[in-house]
This record gives C-alpha cells, structure tokens and sequence, in this order.
C-alpha cells in the first residue's frame, strides 16, 4: 500500500511533467502541422540553462530566465528555420528540427561535456513534505507537481479566456479568416512556437535538477514524449493529457515490480523457456511506452483522442 | 527519378572504378573506407526507396540493418563451431531475408499510416528494438556487442575472406548487384506506383491501387537491402552492437540519403560516400566531428533540400551547352568569403571546445598549423571578424552571381525556342 502510495505520487509527477512537454508539441503539431524533434532539445536546453543560472543567479532566477531564453531560441528556430524550409513541406520542416535536434546536442557536448552536470534541487526546498506511513516524500516532487498543475491551469485560461489564446484557437482551424480580419498569423505561429519551447524549456528547469541533466536526457524523453503524442491521438490535448498521466504511472510502475513473465505464465499453469522466463517487468520498463503505442496502432490507428486518420 | 539518361555509360564507369580503386589506392586505411563506403551505398539506396521513391520518412532504418547483422554474426559464429556450413559469400543473401521478414512484421505496423505518422511510428519501432536489445543479453551482447569471425565455412576458388582485399570485392560485387536491382526495381511497376502513392496518395488509390499496400511492399524490398548491408556490416567489421539497431545509426541513414539528394537515382551514393568519407577523415581530426556534420545537414535543409544530386541536375543544362564557364568566376569569387567565414567558424567552436576539454584552456593549442591562446581574447576576436566578413562578403557577392546566372538561363530559354526539336507543346515543363 505505501509502495502504491508512493509510486501513484511519483508518476503523477512525472506524468505532469510529461505533459508540459506533450502540450507544447501539440500545440505546435495542430497548429503548423510540424512535429518539432528538437522539442526535448529544448527541454535540456531549460535544464542546461537553469543549471548556469542557478550557479550565477540562484535557482528562482533560473526558474524564469532559463524558460525565457528557451523561447527565444525557440522563436528564432521558428522565424529563420521553419519559416523557410516550410515551403518545402513538411519533410522539410520535419528534417529540420531533426538536425536541430542533433546539433544542439552537439553543441550541449561542447558547451558542457559528455557527463552529467551537477545541478541540484535548492536548499530551500530539499526537505520533507510529508510522511506516507512509513516513508517520507520530498518537498521537491510536490513543487514539481504544483508548478505543473500551475501551468495546466494557465494554458487552459491562456487559451480560452484570453484574446490572444482564441486568436491562436481560431488559427488552429481558419488561419485565412483569421488573417483576413488583420491577425499576423505567422506571428502568432512564432509566438506558439515560442510558447510550446518555453513549456518545454520549463520542465527542463524543474525535471533535470530531480532526475538527471545530461546530453543524452533530450533523445531519452524525447521519444516517450513522442509516443504520448501518438498514444493520445495527434493534435489531442486532453489526449496527450490522458495518455501522459498513463505513461508516467506506467513508466514509474513498471520500474520497481518484479514480476516476471515465467510468474504470469505461471498462473495460467504455462510453462515457458527460461529466457523469457527470467525477464521481469521492471526489466521490461524501457519497452513499456513503446509496446502500449505499437498496441494502440494496432487498434485504434488515430490514438486515444485523435480526430484525423493520416 | 532520372529515367531519361538510363544509359548504360555511368554502370560500366562505375564497375570499373570499383575493381580499379583497390589497385589505386592500396594502403590499408582506404581499404577500409572502401569497404564501409560500398556498405552505406546499400543502405543509403535502400533508404532511398522509403523516402525519395515512396516519400516515407523512417526514422528507424537501422532496425533492419542492424537485426540482420545480428542474426548473420550469431550466423557465422554457429559455422565456426560447425553447427552447419554455408558458403559467407552468399551470407548476405540470409541477412536479406532476415531484414525482409521483420520487414513483414514490423513493417505492417509502420505503413498502417503516412507522412508525419509514420515517421513517428517508425521512430517507435527503432525504439522499442533498441530498448529490446537490453532484454536478451544472450542474442545482443549487451554493451559488447557480438563479435565473430568470417573466415568460416566452405572455401571456394581459395577465397577465405581473410584478407581485406577479398572483403572489398565481395562487398563491391553486392553493392553493385544490389544497386542494379534497386534500379530496376525504380522500373517496375511497383517501383512506378510507389512515385504515385508518394506524389498523390488518393489519385493512386482512384486508379486502383492501395496506397497502404503499396508503402507496405516497398517497405519489405527496402528492409530486404537494408538487411544485405547490414550482413556485410557483420562480415566486414566483425563485430555488431547495440548502436547499430539504434536511432543514431537510423538518423546516419537519412543523412547520408538526404544530404546525396534524395530525387535522383544515384543522389544516396554520393552522399554514402560523402557522410562515410567525413566520418572517417573528420573523425580523426576534432571531436566535434558530429557538429560539424549536423550543421551541414541543417544547411542543406535550409537552402539545398534536393541534396548534392540536386545541385549537380541544376548545372546539368549549362553544362551541357557549354554556358557553365560563365558562371565559374561568380563561383570562384564567392568561394572566398564563404572559406574565410568557414576558417573562423571552425576556429571559434574549436577553441570553445579546447577550453572545455582542457579545463579551460590551459596550454597551447594548435589550429590549422597557427598555434593559438585560447584564454587571450585575440583569438576570439579574429575569428569572430572572420566569421562577419564571411557573411558580409557573400552578401555583397551573391547578387553577382545571380545576375550571371539568369544570364545563362536567359540564353539557353533563348537557344531552346530556336531550335525546333524542344518546342513541342504539352511535354515535360
């Protein structure tokens, strides 16, 4: 019971930060039809960025300067890149943010090294929230969740309830309307740009302190970030929603049970070769999110919430 | 696709430079280049069927090169124990047909959708068999790898395959095979509807054919290459690991078949033998070897998206009307600036990674034979001047070389409606 306690509130966390960067990604996705590969580049880049500011600044400097320059990097990707390929279509643009997404790796290598840095949680929150039972749970992870569910909150008021977000709502789907009633459509495809780096730029501020910054963390998420895309249905914000709580407990889960599949075989009296037998499921962990997409393609093409088949 | 040149000029050139260039150039590390060359020509070419013949952009390639060496290096290991006997120069033969059959499987799943999902899908593919990979130590190795031995099995003719030499012949006589194939294939009828599904998917489907089908069929011939290459990976370097089922390998492929062009026949090869020969000759020299290579890809992205065959197609014309020395000095002009902002480029990512690496920037450095402080701000400077200079200077040259070059288009157009041959209205564009 606390194990599940615990392990509910880890991957709540860790689903919510998913979701910082899910939405972003869908945003961008449903409104220029570009799926940015370089949007974990930039959820290091957050994480990269804090880390130098938090050893100049602090970290609560950080926590707003690091997402900011994201976003503009972000907006600079979008008014100089994507802006030009984009009449090459979408292999194009496609192309584009995968190199950006190998270069900025590169330049992370350059910048800062191969190994780790060590960018830590601030003292000012590095205590215990809370006891379940037995176990104490760190103030950290409940920040992590609150600045997540802050930014939920945010984007959905920011969407619905602001002139600039239903100026964006109504780009999504009648761009020429839009423009035709005098709206810089392309500036607002720069601000979304913007704003979905800077979501993403901001995870990696609050994500790379407690899990771990390093070059190889951008290619890590990314991938998973992209199965939540496809998991949820292309272009679906309560799906990426849905599907990024799901991988998150799924991920966390998986990790520390130690069932195996000779156990499940077991109990329906099966008896199966001992190389499978031996592989239990925190073994499995890393091909969780990858096998649940490959699942729901199988059977449900456009995800959990998609609308569009292709 | 350029079908109007199917000469068969450019084949014998080619087949003859490939049995002259180990006599050539005989030293050991060119040997080696060749090999791996003609091994990423397979592959590039197999890429090339997904992405410049069907338009699917797979960002999980790699699957089937990389299984398939597996299986031909766990192949050759059962020969070395004697469990069975094969002749190797026929192995790759088996490691099509091991890439072909997870083409079946996996290749079901991945063309179930195009464009943008697709990509994603395959990258998902990639994935998952990259994160399998930890599950069977047995079968991958784990971080070692598989290691293996080629000289097994019957000899015949006394070709033991123990020499490179006979490695280089072995791999450009499958590299040449495969690229015949692959060029038919562009010819047949299915190769013809895979350029349909990917230039207009629903006119396809009017005329009658599934475009599912036909991503999914092209699909399994590319995996079929992409496994031939992947068992000669496994004769040639006698080791397979984990990176070669993995999306870096996966993103080595798109390199290689983008940055060649992907709208012409021969556009991968040139870029296999491009992205081979950097890998190999940067490698040695920075390690920022891969920075470099990404901000080239980005380059072509942004101003080259038809790659280097693109490039080479666009001069095709003024070549042949001999106009093309008209355009060489506004070249050689805009060559300069382009090398100077290039020099300081290089220069300031250099340094900056001196000063990372050397723990900030102890001790001398040396940059294309200057030797350079790198904690005086001179050098930074000078670099950075370099680099404004470059840009400047392609500005100010670039309309120049524009203005020839309407020129040159200008008198052919003129030259092309005086002839009476090329005016017949309604063909081509």
């Amino acid at each position: 019971m606390e194990f599940f306690l615990v392990q509910l509130l880890n991957g709540l966390a860790y689903g919510l930060l998913l979701f910082m960067l899910s939405s972003g990604l869908t945003l961008i996705f449903s409104m220029m039809g570009v799926l940015n590969f370089a949007h974990a580049s930039f959820y290091m880049l957050g994480a990269y960025f804090a880390y130098q500011c938090s050893k100049w600044l602090g970290f609560w400097p950080a926590l707003v300067v690091a997402p900011l320059l994201v976003a503009g990097i972000g907006a600079l990707v979008e008014r100089f890149g994507l802006r030009t390929v984009h009449k090459f279509g979408h292999v194009a643009e496609l192309l584009l943010t995968f190199g950006l997404a190998y270069v900025i790796e590169e330049i992370v290598h350059l910048v800062w090294g191969r190994a780790a840095v060590d960018y830590q949680i601030p003292e000012a929150l590095n205590f215990t929230a809370f006891h379940i039972l037995t176990s104490s749970y760190p103030a950290y992870r409940v920040f992590m969740m609150a600045i997540s569910i802050a930014m939920l909150i945010g984007l959905y008021l920011g969407l619905t309830r602001t002139r600039v977000g239903l100026v964006i709502q109504a780009s999504l789907t009648h761009p020429e309307m839009v423009e035709a009633l005098g709206h810089n459509v392309p500036r607002v495809f720069m601000l979304v740009f913007a704003a979905g780096a800077a979501l993403a730029g901001l995870a990696g501020v609050i994500g790379g302190n407690a899990f771990v910054t390093e070059p190889g963390m951008a290619a890590a998420v990314g991938s998973i970030v992209f199965v939540v895309v496809v998991f949820g249905g292309m272009g679906s914000l309560l799906g990426a929603f849905i599907a990024s709580l799901l991988i998150g407990m799924v991920q966390t889960f998986s990790v520390g049970i130690d069932y195996s599949i000779g156990d499940l075989a077991g109990l329906f009296g099966a008896q199966i070769p001992e190389q499978f037998a031996s592989i239990t499921l925190a073994r499995m962990a890393p091909m969780l999110p990858y096998l649940l997409m490959v699942m729901m393609l199988v059977m449900r093409p456009k995800g959990l919430m998609g609308t569009r088949e292709t | 696709m350029s079908e109007q040149r199917s000469g068969i000029t450019p084949w014998i050139v080619t087949i003859a430079l490939a049995i002259a260039l180990p006599l050539l150039f005989n030293k050991g590390f060119s040997l080696s280049l060749f090999c791996q060359m003609g091994i990423n020509i397979i592959f590039a070419l197999s890429y090339n069927m997904l992405l410049g013949q069907t338009g699917m952009l797979s960002f999980g390639h790699a699957v089937y090169f990389g299984l398939a060496a597996y299986f031909c290096a766990h192949a050759l290991n059962a020969m070395g124990q004697g469990a069975f006997s094969f002749p190797v120069t026929l192995l790759p033969l088996i490691g099509g047909v091991i890439g072909l059959l997870f083409g079946v499987v996996l290749g079901y799943i991945t063309t179930k959708r195009s464009g943008t999902p697709f990509a994603m899908i395959s990258l998902g593919i990639g994935e998952l068999v990259a994160a399998g990979s930890q599950m069977f130590p047995d079968f991958f190795g784990g971080e070692a790898g598989i290691s293996t031995n080629r000289v097994v099995g019957p000899k015949a003719l006394g070709i033991s395959y123990g020499p490179q030499i006979q490695v280089y012949y072995l791999i450009a006589a499958w590299a040449l095979l495969s690229a015949i194939a692959m060029y038919a294939f562009t010819k047949t009828p299915l190769g013809r509807m895979a350029n349909a599904v990917r230039d207009n998917a629903e006119r396809a489907q009017f005329v009658g054919y599934d475009p599912q089908r036909v991503r999914y069929l092209v699909f399994i011939v590319a995996s079929f290459f992409a496994g031939v290459a992947g068992a000669l990976s496994a004769i040639n370097f006698e080791i397979v690991t984990v990176e070669n089922v993995g999306l870096a390998a996966s993103g080595f492929v798109l390199f290689m078949a983008f940055m060649g062009g992907t709208g012409s026949f021969y556009g991968p090869v040139i870029g296999a033998i491009l992205v081979t020969f950097l890998q190999v000759a940067l490698s040695g020299y920075t390690k920022a070897w891969l920075l470099y290579l990404g901000l080239f890809f980005l380059l072509m992205v942004l101003f080259a998206p038809g790659g280097i065959a693109s490039l080479i197609e666009l001069h095709r014309p003024a070549w042949r009307a001999r106009q093309l020395g008209k355009l060489l000095p506004g070249y050689v002009a805009l060559l300069v600036p382009v090398l100077i902002g290039f020099a300081g480029a290089v220069g300031l990512i250099e340094m900056i990674y001196f000063v990372e690496t050397s723990g900030g920037g102890e001790g001398e450095m040396r940059l294309l034979g200057v030797s350079v402080d790198a904690r005086q701000p001179t050098a930074w400077m000078v670099c950075f001047a370099l680099v404004v200079i470059g840009v400047l200077g392609f500005r100010q040259l670039r309309p120049h070389l524009l203005r020839r070059w309407d020129d040159v288009t200008l008198a052919l157009r003129a030259a092309e409606t005086r002839a009476p041959s090329a005016a017949v209205p309604g063909v081509g564009t």
